[in-house]
C-alpha cells in the first residue's frame, strides 16, 4: 500500500474525484464536525442579504479535508508529514471537484526517504480552488 | 485555535471522516485499524481544525444566551458596522486564505491534546476582485498529554475590502 521509492518517478500522478455536485448538506455535516459554524457556509438568508455573496460556500477546510483524503489514499495511512495549501478560489453547491497529486521530488530526510508532492483540486470549469503540497514518508 | 484539553475521540473522528467523504475504514474500525501500520485509529490529516470544538472562545461557534450574527427573523442577528466583523458579518469579511500543518506523529483516540496559539506575520496586497486584502497569520501548536509536539498548524486568515466578485 506504501508507496517506495524504485516505483516512483518525478511526474507521477495520481488523481480522484474528490466529490460531484457538492450539496448543502455535506457542507453542513463539515460544520458540524469541524465546529466552524460561520453563517456564510450555511445560511443562505445570511450570506445573500448580508454579506452579498451569490450562495453559501463551502469551507475551505472542506476542500482542504476532501483533497486530503486523495493524498492519504495515494501514500497511505499514518505516512504524513506535511500538508499545506492556499484557498484560491472559493467552492460552490453544485460544484465537482477533482484533486491530483504529483510527485515533484523524491528525497531523504532524517534517514528516511520522503516524496514530496504538488497538490492541486481543480472545479468543474477548470478552475484551481485549491493549491498545495504535502510530503510523505515512503518505502525504500 | 487555543484549546486546553482537546480530547481526540473516536466518534468525533467518525463524523469528521464522513464529513470529508472519507470512508476509510482507519477512521472508525477499530478491528481493521489493528492490521494497519498505524496500529490504531488515527485521525484524518486536517482534523486538527475540529479542536474549534473545544475551543471556549471560538467566535464561529454560537454561544448559549448571547447574539448571533446568522439569520432569524432578520438576516442577521447583530448589527455591525459596514466594515466587516469577524467572519464575514459585514459587506466583506474575513475568509481562510492559507493552511498548513506538519504532523510529528498521527494522533489517535485516547490521545489528549492542547492547542497554543500564536500570532504570526501581517501583511497587505490590492487584490484584484476583493478591494484591498488584509492577511494574518497564526500558529498553533499542538502537544499531547506528555507535552510532545504533536501537530504544527498554521493558518493564514485574510479580510477583504469586499466580497470577492464571482
Amino acid at each position: 500500500m506504501a508507496l517506495k521509492v524504485s516505483e516512483l518517478s518525478v511526474g507521477d500522478t495520481y488523481t480522484e474525484c474528490l466529490v460531484e455536485d457538492l450539496k448543502r448538506t455535506q457542507i453542513v455535516q463539515y460544520a458540524g464536525a469541524s465546529g466552524d459554524y460561520n453563517p456564510l457556509h450555511t445560511d443562505e438568508v445570511f450570506t445573500t442579504e448580508v454579506a452579498k455573496y451569490p450562495s453559501v460556500f463551502a469551507h475551505g477546510m472542506l476542500s482542504m479535508g476532501m483533497t486530503g483524503r486523495m493524498i492519504t489514499n495515494y501514500v497511505g495511512d499514518g505516512r504524513l508529514k506535511k500538508y499545506g495549501v492556499r484557498f484560491t478560489s472559493q467552492v460552490w453547491p453544485g460544484d465537482s471537484l477533482n484533486s491530483t497529486a504529483t510527485v515533484d521530488e523524491i528525497t531523504e530526510e532524517d534517514g528516511e526517504p520522503v516524496v514530496n508532492l504538488k497538490v492541486e483540486t481543480t472545479n468543474q470549469d477548470g478552475m484551481v480552488v485549491i493549491s498545495g503540497y504535502a510530503s510523505a514518508r515512503i518505502d525504500p | 485555535m487555543a484549546a486546553d484539553k482537546f480530547p481526540i475521540e473516536a466518534s468525533h473522528i467518525m463524523m469528521f471522516a464522513r464529513s470529508v467523504a472519507d470512508d476509510n475504514k482507519i477512521y472508525y474500525d477499530e478491528d481493521y485499524a489493528k492490521t494497519t501500520e498505524p496500529g490504531n485509529i488515527i485521525a484524518p490529516p486536517t482534523f486538527a481544525q475540529a479542536s474549534a470544538q473545544f475551543d471556549p472562545n471560538y467566535f464561529l461557534r454560537p454561544k448559549i444566551g448571547e447574539p448571533w450574527f446568522g439569520s432569524g427573523k432578520e438576516a442577521t442577528g447583530i448589527q455591525r458596522d459596514g466594515s466587516g466583523g469577524g467572519g464575514g458579518g459585514g459587506g466583506g469579511g474575513g475568509l481562510h486564505a492559507e493552511q498548513h500543518f506538519e504532523y510529528h506523529r498521527h494522533v489517535s483516540p485516547g490521545d489528549v491534546l492542547t492547542g497554543e496559539t500564536k500570532p504570526g506575520k501581517t501583511w497587505e496586497k490590492q487584490g484584484k476582485r476583493s478591494g484591498k486584502l488584509v492577511f494574518s497569520e497564526s500558529i498553533t501548536e499542538y502537544r499531547d498529554q506528555n507535552g510532545e509536539l504533536v501537530i504544527t498548524a498554521r493558518g493564514v486568515g485574510v479580510r477583504t475590502e469586499r466580497p470577492v466578485d464571482q
